[in-house]
């Protein structure tokens, strides 16, 4: 049993982050937003119509090490069975949102980690999804790339926009990483529990200037307070 | 990520077997050593030239028989291992024979299937299918198992359908086991072919080259069996260069195993 009481609401166009530990069931509870699981008690509701599927960004790029870029990025349109003429224009136009179309045709061995993340990227962008679940995508990335990707996916998914933007829902470890990207972040805790929220009241569009500000460091340590309260809690538990 | 040179790759290799081949040539010529002992290259070269007609008959029938069991044992390796892969119970119920079959000794069986089968030419195709078999399960059942599971459960977030998912993931992602385990069983699939024709014994017109070396030791026609050994060697070593190329044209982008140095 990976969660124990999880009681969320996302509201739908919101960018909400997890963040905790190793362990505590962020992971679990993006599978079951994504119906890759399924909860063994209590419910999940999703606002979505019925065949819309998620885009979902792995850990690690999971790419297909055999195909080019291209062929990787197609993948979901290839499965849904869209014509090729479609295809071409909607992998293009993803391509271009993340910067990888001069690298359509490389193979993923030939890129860097920070390209192989921006393919990833693409590869859920070119669905057009309505929610995103992102499981620690630029964990295992250094920070100035980390950086230019969390800029990358705040133009991808453009909360707080004029449009109906997507619903998007990110596991993450890093609080800097949690508050620069959010509206809210979700502070959990082992076992598998939700021990606070901070409302990051921090207007959009966000650029790497806004790391410096004063609001930005305050809220980064009410949310590592809420952390480390968490953890202190249940050490003496 | 350069890769060697046409002379690294192949020059250096067919020196040193030139080399071999003229130390092997000098020693017999200055110690006198007499040729149903150890004839000289250049006397199995010319013995092979002489027999040529009849030793390529033969030689045509290894090689024949090779491919068909080759070719079963791709068929049977690779449905079999689909199968364990969809389902633990069919493996669980059936591995064991699989491994029984394998660590068998090919010569042990042979008789038996000489029995069974009541057929020389039955018992070398089974005896060549038996060895190339398992190399092909295994490898390919490995390749099956060692798909990326996030790329598994995209594929299931996508509602890919089974013949889907069999098509543009688990055949592209078990391609460079299933290689592995075909460049083993080539080389397998002769040896089991020469194994079975010496178990079957068979004499006469519809033989191949395992038949043409017992008979040269019978009549102790060492050249002739030396230039029949030959050509068992040389068909081994054209099967271990294609399947490798086969392995490179399908691989050389995408996988470490075929990148060069």
């Amino acid at each position: 049993m990976a969660l124990a009481d999880v009681d969320l609401h996302i509201a739908s166009g919101e960018f909400v982050s997890l963040l905790g530990p190793s362990g505590c069931g962020k992971s679990t509870v993006l599978r079951l937003l994504s119906g890759l699981d399924t909860p063994t008690s209590g419910t999940i509701a999703r606002g979505l119509p019925g065949d819309a599927v998620p885009g979902y960004v792995f850990q690690d790029a999971a790419l297909m090490p055999w195909a080019s870029v291209r062929r990787n990025v197609e993948l979901p349109l290839l499965l849904r069975s869209e014509r090729p003429a479609q295809r071409r224009q909607r992998v293009d136009a993803a391509l271009r949102a993340v910067g990888l179309a001069d690298s359509a045709d490389a193979v993923p061995r030939e890129l860097s980690g920070g390209m192989r993340m921006r393919a990833s990227l693409a590869r859920a962008l070119v669905t057009a999804p309505r929610l995103w679940l992102l499981d620690e995508p630029f964990g295992a990335l250094d920070e100035i790339t980390r950086f230019a990707l969390n800029q990358t996916l705040l133009s991808l998914c453009q909360p707080g926009g004029d449009a109906t933007p997507a619903t998007a829902v990110f596991v993450t470890h890093s609080v800097y990483e949690a508050v620069f990207l959010s509206q809210r972040v979700v502070v959990m805790a082992r076992p598998g529990r939700v021990v606070g929220e901070v409302a990051v009241d921090l207007p959009y569009p966000r650029d790497a200037s806004l790391r410096a500000t004063p609001q930005f460091a305050a809220l980064c340590a009410r949310v590592s307070d809420t952390l480390q309260r968490a953890s202190v809690a249940g050490a003496s538990a | 990520m350069t890769r060697p040179g046409p002379w690294a790759r192949l020059g250096v290799p067919a020196l040193s077997v030139a080399v071999f081949l003229l130390a092997w040539e000098i020693a017999v010529r200055a110690l006198h050593i007499p040729a149903y002992l150890l004839p000289s290259p250049s006397l199995i070269a010319t013995t092979l030239a002489a027999n040529f007609a009849s030793l390529a008959t033969s030689w045509w029938f290894t090689v024949r028989i090779t491919l068909i069991a080759l070719g079963l044992a791709i068929s049977g390796g690779v449905l079999i291992a689909a199968l364990f892969a969809f389902s633990r119970h069919a493996e669980r119920a059936l591995a064991p024979f699989a491994v029984v079959l394998q660590v068998t000794p090919i010569v042990a069986i042979a008789p038996l299937i000489m029995i069974l089968t009541d057929s020389p030419l039955a018992t070398v195709i089974v005896c060549a299918w038996l060895v190339a078999f398992f190399p092909i399960l295994a490898n390919t059942l490995t390749g099956l198992r060692s798909v990326d599971a996030n790329l598994r459960d995209l594929f299931a977030l996508q509602r890919a359908s089974r013949w889907q998912t069999l098509r543009h993931l688990l055949v592209p992602a078990a391609l460079p086991s299933f290689m592995t385990g075909l460049r083993i069983a080539g080389g397998l699939a002769l040896i089991g072919e020469v194994g079975g024709e010496f178990a079957a014994g068979a004499a006469g017109r519809d033989t191949g080259l395992a038949s043409r070396i017992l008979e040269s030791a019978f009549r102790t026609e060492i050249p002739k069996m030396f230039a029949a050994l030959a050509l068992v060697a040389a068909t081994g070593v054209a099967l271990y260069l294609a399947t490798g190329a086969l392995s490179r044209l399908l691989l050389q982008r995408w996988h470490e195993s075929e990148r060069g140095d």
